[in-house]
């Protein structure tokens, strides 16, 4: 919102938007759009257009030239005139301006209402105001109030418009921009609508007239007709998508044109459609002008219908209502408007429940009281006053806590607070640590607690006196009561059997049994962990790491190495008896790296060549982490196991396994079992390592089924990582590995780790999602946790919770460090309450939210069949939806789908979910790999889930070579790739090089150094290095993706029309996959009829 | 033959055998009227530098049921090439090899200087000797260290192509690989977990001979055909790497807290042991040899607790059931042996340690399987490191003084039957014709298994008379009785002893008198007094004395000549003089009496007692006592306190000990100096003159004795004075020697030389 101001300048974005920002940039429109807007949107809209037009085919193109004629007539025009001005290449001034004008509408609406919202409107505005040019934008302004005017016409003729019309009003009440209707609803309503809209335009933006090109857009619904006339065409979309998408919610602009042909169709759809259309429709104005375009076309257009089909009536529906992809919110859209609005501001944490900004954003965080959202991000931070507006809302309440979370260089750790041998301060009631929300009473000599109200002493050391605001004089000296997050030194009494631990330890468990030699995985192994070992985290400014390393390797019997500095030459130890594990030695086992390093250098040396000839095939697993365990057990400290594991072991031992993939169970109510462990017997072993504060690290290279659902899951409870490599060969995979390696032995680590949320009254902790094990309900207790690992807490009411005092969130930690100090974290954070549903959706964040109930179906895929907890998935994200429709849109059309700002992307992010391997696994998915996926999901970050769910698509050739930035990401669709270019995609775990069939051979050469496209080798994983600029830049782009994921993405470059296409298309998330996931615009459908059986 | 005694002396140095009775009473009833049965004691491998063996193998009677081999009390037909079992008389043809047979032109096996023969067995895979060691760890530093080099001294003795192998145990049990370049390699076991035979050949990877698993590299043909090449390699490969192994070898580096045995897994170190030869080389000539320096305290097989405060079982814990492990512990050893011995291979047991290290229940392990035992203070002793050392000392051919694998297979002639053997070994259970149904000893069986020989291991073997009193023997008849041995000897050769000796009949009621001359009381004394040990072993010690006694009295009921109620009437022959005697020091001695010795150490003397040969067994039973004065050559003395006289030297030998005790006024006369004076250099002679004899004893005993040199008054002078009879009791002893204590006089100046004793050994 804030960023309104920024947008006016942006008012050319504000247009591009449109296109799908129609939804967003309503929604956005206020916050985000306004600066970003403006170059993002060039570059798309014409992009978009373009496909656009070839997807839909005629239809749509033909629709804006067509429309764009219409609009100019019209005014809604505006944005087609737009259009038509800037030419369809220009698509996006066309669309943006559309947009805008939708958006305008909702931005008016807003803008009357003068809520918080108003931030939105007014970027709204703004865009709008810019993107057309003064003279258009007045012309479309007229045109727009002239819409409007014929608007209140309409509105009787088209269903839909009635609501919208009403929605105008409402709308704004919607502060929102896309929900045009919920501002109206609110406060617009009062004003009138058509005017009020004007009138808000106008303050809103400096570019009244786009403002009124947008009231009439408000208005416009009743325009629609005469839009309609134009646009009907087919054109329709065109228009419709553009400003549908801004105004979702108010339809009206594009809604107009389309909802006018919609109006028009309006007629023949009851009959056509039946109700469904009409739901449609109405979907379509709201969002989904585009979708009204359609209708008419509908017939043949839309093969996407068929997938709503299913839903809606398969038969009129789906080819009617075809939305325009460009019309519907745009994930890039959205990010590229934070960008923009949010990234060179650094985010202060210092008011409450404030919202950050996205996680694709890049900004700098300036501690001031909470917790940094790279520490904790929140799924709303306004959480609803009562657990009665909670469930109403359906918006789950949950933080996503990262807490050891690694910072950008600009900004400091956590602080570490010692406060000697009295230990940290704490309430001695609830045990929440000193922390800035604490009150401080009685001239400072008493405290009350801010999570359980309890009064406190003030120890006499710790006593100060306050000032004249009741704060301590020294509150900015101590961290404890100035910041967000900081650290406390343990004392004795939180250490284990109350000794301070000993550094922990890393042991190297290599599997050395056929395969691993035969892959070359072995001799690469230990010829890294030579110079690896030198890298080993160290604390602070040590010298040297403090932490001591073992060797192990094993195929159906372990070997131990005794290592010590003494000896002359290692020794090594068989133990066979796996049946009970067992450390056969107690000195020597685990060292100091520089001190045995002779000895440790020659062990190294030798296990390949002492199995070179290994014929051993059979592996053990359990025993292996039992004889880490053991050892660590002995030795009387934390820390690591790093297993290197190659396949099933089916050895004789506990922990055997068979093989039992089975894919025939896919879909049926057995598949649960392919994610539930074989046996139990891991999950006791997980126990015992947490106890000894065991963290098991697993590198995977099966060849085969390795029933990763059950190897995963002692490094799962323990904190640890799993890392996974099929059909490894040194030549292929040795980067990838290696560096991964690397990165996880060198990462940052807390051992033994015990993590605690506390709350202040009125809610609670009471659901944990992550690599933790939990012996009870609230301690989240981690062998191991390093700055990749994220847990997600869901919380819930027990009370009634208070506006006034807010809601307040403790996450201490207690570890212990690299270097074997034991330390207590400590991350507040605290947020709004409130009693309005609309301040919650105001304050959400779909990334977390995503974050969230991807994980949570992720867990319930392990209880229940794939297809309940899709369906579950759907309905609360219907829930979500609909409640905000209910309670805080404007009243309008059923027929509209009315998306809340902050959620707006939560469809289509949703629909990713659900077509993930995990839920919806196409016919090349194996069962360890969605077992794999499934587990590393559960600790992932919001940044993490975002891009997994949703790739990055980066065209390559578009952008100016020179320019050093990231190039613009598109959309995830087949229809975003122009077979004259090349584009990089990566999810954080896989990384592509589509190249179109008819790139220019110059960029060929320059990038793959072959001549044609013809000679490219398909599968590639490594560019050639070459020296001209687009091969560096391609190269450093990749490096630079690679070095933001916390896993090495390997490349795999991909020709159009290639076989390995396949593999690519798989991520491109908007469109339908092979598996049976629904395309954006199908989903969204869907979406939008679930929402309406919701509220009928 | 001139007596009986000459006769008898003979048998022994031809055959190694001497019986209880030289002539037989010739029925059942007869026979076991004469009280001490009818018995022998055979040494299978007695040393014979004047018998080669011959290259070829026996003639077997072809009888399936019989198969003696032909011996010279077979009657032959030279003519028709054919020859009569002495045992059951079948007719058998020569073998085609032997169509030159006639009178003049006999093999050796028909004459009859050849009684015992021994034959060289050319077929089947020659095997080398196999070695493991199973070294405890839980050691002193410098015992640890004292063992090591005993260890790495003895590779130097080993044959050079014997397999050795190594296995160390404390807390963990580890088997070392020895082939490994580089790396120094080792299985590890837990201590405390109880492995079958097949579970421990699967840990060691034994179960697979086709997956050499590792060091086969390309280029380095691997030569090894043993899949137990990890383990058990042969010495001349692996010298340096096992003596740096050894070199390496440290103390158990687990931590033992105060007041805490160090945990020591010796029983499934040896189970362990057991199971890999038992999986490698079966029947193959080989001996785990364990080097143990305390109890085992943990596993199966655990003597005791780890806590110091409960010590180690003692006979008055035993005798009120109070050993809580040693039942099990028995039970687990036992196990093992009878698997050991299953499969011909032996176990040695070193232990060397000042409290008991559990030989009470480890003890089967070397009884049945022929292994040696070894008790000592420290490894860091002369006992020890001598005794080792004796282990592999060789005989006149440079043969290893061992053999390996042996059976011995007794027939007997219809009359007689065997009714058991006691020795270090086990049986075979192989019933047959010649079978007793009465068992002394280790019966029911005609085969016995004896893993581990050398040329002293004796056995007591026992028969029984089954001919009917009313089927007399006709006149002039012959029992006969044939031993075969078919061992592995050292240089891996499988070789076949065999002994034929055959006995007259004799009726007992009108030729007693023969069968009395015929009587050897030392054979006698022995073979009871194993029987005696034996019955130790599972009855009560007041049971098997009372049984003693009554022996005694029956014996002398039946050969003493007496007048009724006139003690001093009472004569014995002088075939049966000192046969009382022996008996008299039996009952004294510590292998049936427990009073002052711990339950290892009887066990410990048990187990020398019945393997040793005749003479050796008798100095354990009754002790020899030479003197050594002014007054003469040195003179063997009554083992009787009135022989302890303040001018003489004693030099007692009671195989374990050899004590020597300088007389009160000797003593005196050494205190002063006498003996570094030139005039009184006859004194230094005499001093010295025990000395050499006894160092010459301890130079051939196996085990070496502990040796005692004190003097009248000392402490130590207590291991003679609970030998001698005390005839005088120690209080007027003293109080005899304070006499002389008075009035010392100067030792006799140089008037004699003092002769070598050491013929009368």
């Amino acid at each position: 919102m804030n960023v309104n101001q920024s947008a006016p300048p942006v008012p050319p974005f504000g247009q591009p938007q449109p296109v799908y920002t129609g939804y967003h940039q309503s929604s956005y429109g206020g916050q985000p759009g306004s600066t970003a807007p403006p170059t993002p949107y060039g570059a798309y809209n014409g992009p978009v257009p373009g496909y656009q037009q070839t997807p839909l085919p005629g239809v749509s193109r033909a629709p804006p030239s067509s429309e764009a004629p219409p609009a100019s007539t019209a005014q809604a025009p505006c944005g087609q005139a737009a259009y038509g001005q800037f030419g369809q290449g220009d698509v996006q001034n066309g669309p943006s301006s559309t947009v805008q004008m939708q958006r305008f509408p909702g931005s008016q609406p807003f803008g009357s209402v003068p809520l918080a919202p108003v931030v939105s409107q007014p970027t709204v505005l703004q865009p709008y105001g810019p993107p057309p040019t003064s003279a258009q934008v007045t012309a479309q302004l007229a045109g727009m109030q002239i819409g409007g005017a014929v608007a209140p016409a309409l509105p009787p003729v088209g269903l839909g418009y009635g609501p919208p019309t009403s929605l105008a009003s409402a709308s704004g009440s919607y502060p929102n921009s896309g929900l045009y209707g919920s501002y109206p609803q609110g406060q617009a309503p009062p004003l009138s609508q058509a005017q009020g809209h004007l009138g808000a335009q106008p303050p809103q933006r400096s570019a009244p007239p786009q403002a009124s090109g947008f009231t009439s857009p408000a208005s416009g619904g009743p325009r629609m007709p005469s839009m309609t006339g134009p646009l009907l065409p087919g054109q329709g979309f065109g228009g419709p998508s553009v400003s549908q998408p801004n105004h979702v919610s108010s339809p009206p602009p594009q809604a107009l044109p389309p909802g006018t042909q919609m109006t028009g169709p309006p007629g023949p759809p009851p009959p056509m459609h039946s109700s469904q259309q009409p739901g449609y429709q109405l979907q379509q104005n709201g969002s989904f002008g585009p979708v009204r375009g359609p209708q008419p076309n509908y017939g043949s257009p839309y093969p996407g219908a068929p997938t709503f089909g299913s839903q809606p009536g398969p038969p009129q529906p789906l080819p009617p209502k075809r939305l325009d992809p460009d019309a519907i919110p745009s994930p890039i859209q959205v990010i590229e408007d934070d960008r923009n609005n949010r990234g060179s501001e650094p985010f202060v944490t210092g008011v409450r429940g404030q919202v950050p900004p996205l996680v694709t954003t890049n900004f700098l965080v300036k501690d001031q009281g909470n917790a940094s959202p790279r520490y904790i991000r929140c799924t709303s931070y306004n959480i609803p006053c009562t657990s009665d507006m909670a469930k109403q809302a359906q918006v789950p309440l949950a933080a996503v806590i990262k807490p050891l979370a690694r910072l950008p260089p600009e900004e400091a750790s956590p602080y570490v607070v010692d406060h000697g041998e009295s230990g940290p301060l704490r309430c001695n009631r609830c045990k929440a640590y000193m922390c800035p929300f604490m009150q401080f009473v009685e001239g400072g000599r008493r405290f009350q607690c801010c999570f359980c109200s309890c009064i406190n002493d003030v120890p006499p050391q710790y006593f100060q006196h306050l000032d004249h605001t009741g704060k301590r004089v020294d509150a900015y000296d101590r961290p404890e009561l100035s910041l967000g997050s900081y650290e406390f030194l343990a004392t004795v009494d939180y250490c284990k059997n109350n000794k301070f631990p000993s550094p922990p330890a890393f042991i190297f468990m290599i599997d050395v049994s056929y395969n691993a030699i035969r892959s070359g995985l072995v001799r690469l192994l230990c010829e890294e962990l030579k110079s690896l070992l030198d890298f080993l985290p160290r604390e602070g400014g040590a010298e040297e790491s403090a932490i001591r390393v073992g060797f192990v390797t094993y195929n159906k019997v372990l070997h131990f190495y005794n290592v010590k500095s003494s000896l002359a030459q290692p020794q090594m130890m068989v133990v066979s008896d796996v049946a009970d594990m067992f450390v056969p030695l107690l000195d020597g086992f685990l060292v100091n790296v520089s001190e045995s390093r002779a000895v440790i250098t020659s062990l190294l040396d030798q296990i390949p060549e002492m199995f070179a000839d290994t014929r051993e095939t059979e592996t053990v697993f359990a025993p292996v982490i039992q004889a880490g365990m053991e050892a660590l057990k002995a030795a009387e400290c934390a820390g690591k196991l790093f297993l290197f594991h190659t396949s099933l072991p089916i050895a004789e031992a506990p922990g055997k396994l068979k093989n039992r993939d089975d894919r025939k169970l896919i879909n049926t109510d057995k598949e649960k079992t392919l994610f539930q462990p074989q046996t139990g017997a891991y999950q006791t072993l997980a126990k015992e390592c947490v106890a000894q504060g065991c963290c098991v690290d697993l590198f995977l290279f099966p060849n085969q089924y390795v029933d990763v659902a059950t190897l995963s899951v002692v490094p799962q409870l323990t904190g640890g990582s799993v890392y996974k490599y099929a059909c490894f060969q040194v030549e292929n995979d040795q980067e990838r590995f290696l560096s991964d390696l690397r990165r996880d032995v060198q990462k940052v680590v807390g051992f033994d780790a015990v993590m605690r949320v506390r709350t202040s009254t009125g809610i609670r902790a009471v659901d944990f999602f992550g690599a933790f094990y939990m012996s009870n309900t609230t301690d989240v207790e981690l062998a191991g946790l390093d700055g990749d690992k994220t847990v997600t807490v869901e919380f819930k009411h027990d009370d009634r919770l208070n506006e006034e005092s807010g809601a307040l969130l403790q996450c201490a930690l207690l570890y212990t460090s690299c270097a074997g100090q034991r330390r207590l974290r400590i991350h507040n954070l605290a947020l709004n309450c409130c009693t309005q549903l609309a301040d919650l959706y105001r304050n959400c964040e779909t990334d977390t939210l995503i974050n969230y109930m991807a994980k949570f179906a992720y867990r319930g895929v392990l209880n229940s069949p794939v297809k309940t907890v899709r369906d579950t998935l759907i309905t609360q994200c219907a829930q979500i939806l609909a409640c905000y429709r209910k309670n805080c849109a404007s009243p309008s059309s059923a027929g509209q789908l009315i998306l809340p700002e902050c959620m707006k992307l939560l469809p289509v992010y949703l629909n990713c979910v659900l077509k993930s391997d995990v839920l919806q696994p196409g016919a090349e998915v194996t069962t360890d790999d969605r077992a794999y996926v499934r587990q590393l999901v559960t600790s992932m970050d919001v940044a993490e889930t975002n891009v997994f769910f949703y790739p990055r698509l980066l065209p390559l050739t578009k952008s100016p070579i020179e320019s050093a930035t990231e190039p613009p990401a598109v959309r995830a669709s087949e229809e975003r790739l122009s077979n004259g270019d090349i584009y990089l995609l990566e999810n954080g775990l896989n990384l592509f090089l589509w190249v179109g069939a008819s790139v220019q051979q110059g960029v060929v050469q320059s990038l793959f150094s072959v001549s044609s496209f013809s000679q490219i080798t398909s599968g590639l994983s490594v560019l050639p290095v070459l020296d001209n600029p687009l091969s560096k830049k391609v190269r450093g782009l990749i490096d630079s993706l690679r070095a933001q994921r916390s896993r090495y993405m390997k490349l795999i470059v991909v020709k159009q029309e290639d076989k390995l296409e396949m593999l690519f298309k798989h991520f491109l998330v908007e469109d339908k996959s092979l598996s049976g996931g629904a395309s954006y615009v199908d989903f969204l459908c869907h979406m939008h009829k679930e929402i309406r059986q919701l509220l009928s | 033959m001139a007596t009986y005694l000459e006769f008898i002396q003979q048998n022994e140095e031809r055959d190694g055998v001497r019986f209880s009775w030289n002539v037989w009473p010739s029925s059942r009833l007869e026979a076991t009227r004469m009280v001490v049965p009818l018995a022998c004691l055979l040494t299978p491998l007695k040393e014979r530098p004047d018998l080669p063996p011959v290259q070829y193998e026996p003639v077997l009677c072809s009888r399936t049921t019989c198969k003696a081999i032909l011996n010279p009390l077979c009657q032959v037909d030279y003519r028709a090439k054919l020859w009569a079992c002495n045992f059951c008389f079948q007719r058998n043809q020569f073998p085609p090899a032997y169509t030159g047979i006639s009178e003049v032109n006999q093999p050796a096996e028909l004459m009859p200087q050849f009684s015992t023969i021994e034959y060289v067995i050319q077929r089947g895979a020659q095997s080398p000797l196999i070695f493991l060691y199973v070294v405890d760890t839980c050691l002193e530093e410098d015992d640890l260290q004292a063992l090591k080099e005993s260890l790495q001294m003895s590779l130097s003795l080993l044959p050079p192509d014997a397999l050795v192998g190594l296995i160390t145990f404390g807390r963990m049990v580890q088997v070392h690989e020895l082939s490994c370049e580089g790396i120094s390699k080792s299985y590890v076991f837990r201590g405390t977990k109880d492995l079958t035979a097949k579970q421990i050949q699967d840990m060691l990877g034994l179960t697979k001979p086709a997956m050499p698993m590792q060091q086969a590299r390309p280029g380095q043909p691997q030569e090894q055909p043993f899949v137990s090449g990890r383990f058990l390699q042969p010495i001349h490969k692996i010298d340096m790497n096992l003596t740096d192994l050894l070199g390496e070898l440290q103390r158990d580096p687990w931590p033992v807290t105060q007041g805490k045995r160090p945990l020591r897994s010796t029983g499934v170190a040896l189970s362990i042991a057991v199971g890999l030869l038992e999986g490698t080389f079966p029947n193959t000539g080989a001996r785990i040899m364990l080097f143990t320096g305390g109890p085992p305290t943990q596993g199966p097989g655990m003597v005791v607790g780890d806590e110091l405060k409960v010590p180690i079982r003692s006979w008055h814990d035993i005798e009120k059931d109070n050993a809580r492990f040693m039942k099990k512990a028995t039970k687990h050893y036992e196990m093992l042996a009878n698997r050991t011995a299953t499969n011909g291979h032996c176990i040695d047991i070193y232990a060397c340690a000042l409290d008991q290290t559990g030989l009470l229940e480890m003890k089967c392990c070397a009884n049945l399987t022929g292994g040696h035992m070894v008790m000592g203070d420290s490894f860091n002793t002369s006992l020890f490191k001598q005794t080792f050392q004796r282990i592999f000392s060789k005989d006149f051919n440079g043969d290893f003084r061992m053999a390996f694998g042996a059976t011995l297979e007794v027939k007997t002639s219809r009359e007689l039957k065997v009714a058991g053997a006691i020795g270090p070994c086990v049986s075979l259970n192989v019933k047959g014709p010649c079978v007793s149904e009465n068992e002394l000893g280790v019966g029911g069986t005609s085969q016995w298994k004896i893993c581990g020989l050398d040329p002293t291991s004796t056995l007591g073997i026992y028969f029984e008379v089954v001919n009917q009193h009313n089927a007399p023997v006709p006149q002039g008849g012959r029992g006969a009785i044939q031993f075969v041995t078919q061992y592995q000897h050292s240089s891996t050769q499988r070789r076949i002893r065999v002994t034929t000796i055959a006995r007259n009949w004799a009726d007992a009621q009108s030729q007693l008198r023969h069968i009395e001359a015929a009587f050897d009381q030392e054979a006698a004394a022995v073979l009871m007094a194993r029987l005696g040990v034996f019955r130790a072993e599972s009855e009560e010690g007041p049971d098997v004395l009372r049984w003693l006694d009554r022996q005694l009295i029956r014996l002398c009921q039946k050969f003493g000549q007496y007048n009724k109620e006139d003690p001093t009437s009472f004569r014995l022959s002088d075939s049966f003089s000192l046969y009382p005697q022996f008996m008299f020091h039996l009952r004294r001695s510590p292998f049936l009496q427990v009073f002052n010795n711990s339950p290892d150490e009887s066990s410990y003397y048990r187990h020398h007692f019945a393997r040793q040969d005749l003479t050796q067994s008798l100095i354990m039973i009754q002790p020899i006592l030479y003197s050594y004065s002014f007054h003469g050559p040195p003179e063997p003395v009554l083992l009787d306190s009135s022989s302890i006289l303040a001018d003489r030297i004693l030099l007692m030998d009671t195989f374990f000990q050899i004590v020597i005790y300088l007389g009160e006024t000797i003593a005196q006369w050494r205190k002063a100096g006498y003996q570094d004076m030139a005039e009184y250099e006859n004194f230094k002679h005499l001093l010295q003159a025990p000395l050499d004899d006894a160092q010459e004893i301890l130079q051939a005993r196996f085990p070496m004795p502990r040796y005692i040199n004190t003097e009248h008054g000392g402490s130590q002078a207590r291991f003679l004075l609970s030998k001698v009879n005390p005839s005088q009791t120690h209080n007027n002893l003293y109080a005899w020697g304070q006499v002389t204590l008075t009035s010392l006089q100067p030792p006799p100046l140089n008037t004699w030389q003092l002769l070598p004793c050491s013929s009368l050994l």
